[in-house]
């Protein structure tokens, strides 16, 4: 396997927005808890609203749960939302309040996106979504993610700048055209 | 002259199918650990400038995310940089990592000389990972540009294709740059 390549590449079991059809995909490995996936946040939806139907954005769980003790219970009630279908509604929410990402915030946050709070509370203490979570963040590994977030356009590790919004666009637009 | 001392740099960590140099370092203010000690297991070396500073804390980080991955394969996995015992010491709690920083500091960065791991320009380890088998032959070495960090993907690659060869090596002559009398140790 080519180091940078996505590996698997995007599925049915991947959170997605945007349609198949798009000719840009860009895939996120994040962690919630993050500062830089905070600032990548607001970037991702303008790029996402500029881009329109062109794109299709795709995330991955990828938290670094020793450096950031609160991001691994929160990747999983992301996936506990995914499962009621809200993950995209959890994800927002979560980056929008990353400094309160205590168990507490978290069942607040999962039942203001529709789950039972006894049952949030349930499945973080049982580890419900542990593995599916580890599963994500050990593609990244293999696929060569180094910290977060890390992007992959096509399928391909960007090493560019992100965090200049004009530079990121170009690339994006880049990878439509070669690819699409 | 930056730029030759970057290529000499580039052209000396050591390659696949070399003995793995022996050291004993300070694992502790009082205790050491040497790589003689690991035979037996694969030992992955992470050679990297320096504690506290954001890409070796990120690359850190990430290792220790992977420990378990890396323990799966029997391995061990080791941190070397010039900081002092007391400064990983406090680097280690901290961050809550979960494997051994090695202090290669007096004499400052010997260790990593051996291994052609050290930054004369800068005074400290380059950013460089070796995977060890058990028999102590590297198997894998990669440098990496000393401000990316370099993932963990071509450790487990390599300790992928390490457990691969070792279940293959009961039936098969061990490889020729292994010295018989190595190869024996490895397997009494």
């Amino acid at each position: 396997m080519t180091t940078g390549e996505l590996h698997p590449p995007v599925g049915k079991s991947d959170h997605i927005q945007g349609s198949a059809n798009a000719s840009i995909t860009l895939l996120e490995y994040g962690d919630f808890e993050c500062s830089s996936c905070g600032v990548a946040y607001p970037i991702v939806k303008s790029i996402q609203q500029q881009l329109g139907d062109k794109l299709r954005f795709v995330f991955r769980q990828f938290p670094l749960s020793e450096a950031h003790p609160h991001a691994q219970h929160a990747a999983e009630v992301a996936e506990a939302a995914a499962a009621q279908g809200s993950f995209w509604e959890m994800h927002d929410l979560l980056y929008e309040n990353q400094e309160q990402l205590s168990d507490r915030d978290l069942v607040r946050y999962a039942g203001e996106t529709g789950i039972d709070t006894s049952a949030a509370e349930h499945l973080l203490e049982d580890g419900t979504y542990t593995d599916t979570v580890r599963q994500q963040f050990m593609t990244g590994v293999r696929s060569g993610v180094n910290g977060t977030p890390t992007f992959f356009l096509n399928g391909i590790r960007y090493d560019g700048e992100w965090n200049d919004e004009t530079e990121f666009l170009r690339a994006l637009n880049d990878a439509a055209r070669s690819g699409g | 002259m930056a730029e030759s001392n970057i290529r000499t740099d580039a052209e000396t960590i050591l390659d696949a199918g070399t003995p793995a140099p022996d050291f004993a370092l300070n694992s502790t203010p009082d205790q050491k650990l040497s790589l003689k000690e690991l035979r037996g297991k694969p030992v992955v070396l992470a050679f990297y400038p320096a504690d506290w500073s954001p890409v070796c804390g990120d690359e850190l980080a990430l290792f220790n995310e992977v420990l378990p991955e890396i323990h799966k394969y029997g391995a061990e996995l080791i941190g070397i940089s010039v900081d002092g015992a007391w400064c990983h010491s406090a680097f280690t709690s901290t961050r809550k990592l979960h494997f051994p920083l090695l202090s290669d500091f007096e004499p400052k960065g010997a260790v990593s000389r051996l291994y052609g791991a050290y930054r004369e320009t800068d005074g400290c380890s380059q950013r460089a990972l070796f995977v060890i088998d058990a028999g102590g032959i590297i198997r894998w070495s990669y440098l990496s540009p000393v401000g990316v960090n370099p993932g963990a993907d071509g450790i487990l690659d390599a300790l992928e294709s390490l457990s691969a060869t070792e279940g293959q090596d009961a039936t098969q002559p061990a490889p020729q740059h292994v010295h018989a009398s190595e190869s024996a140790e490895v397997r009494s």
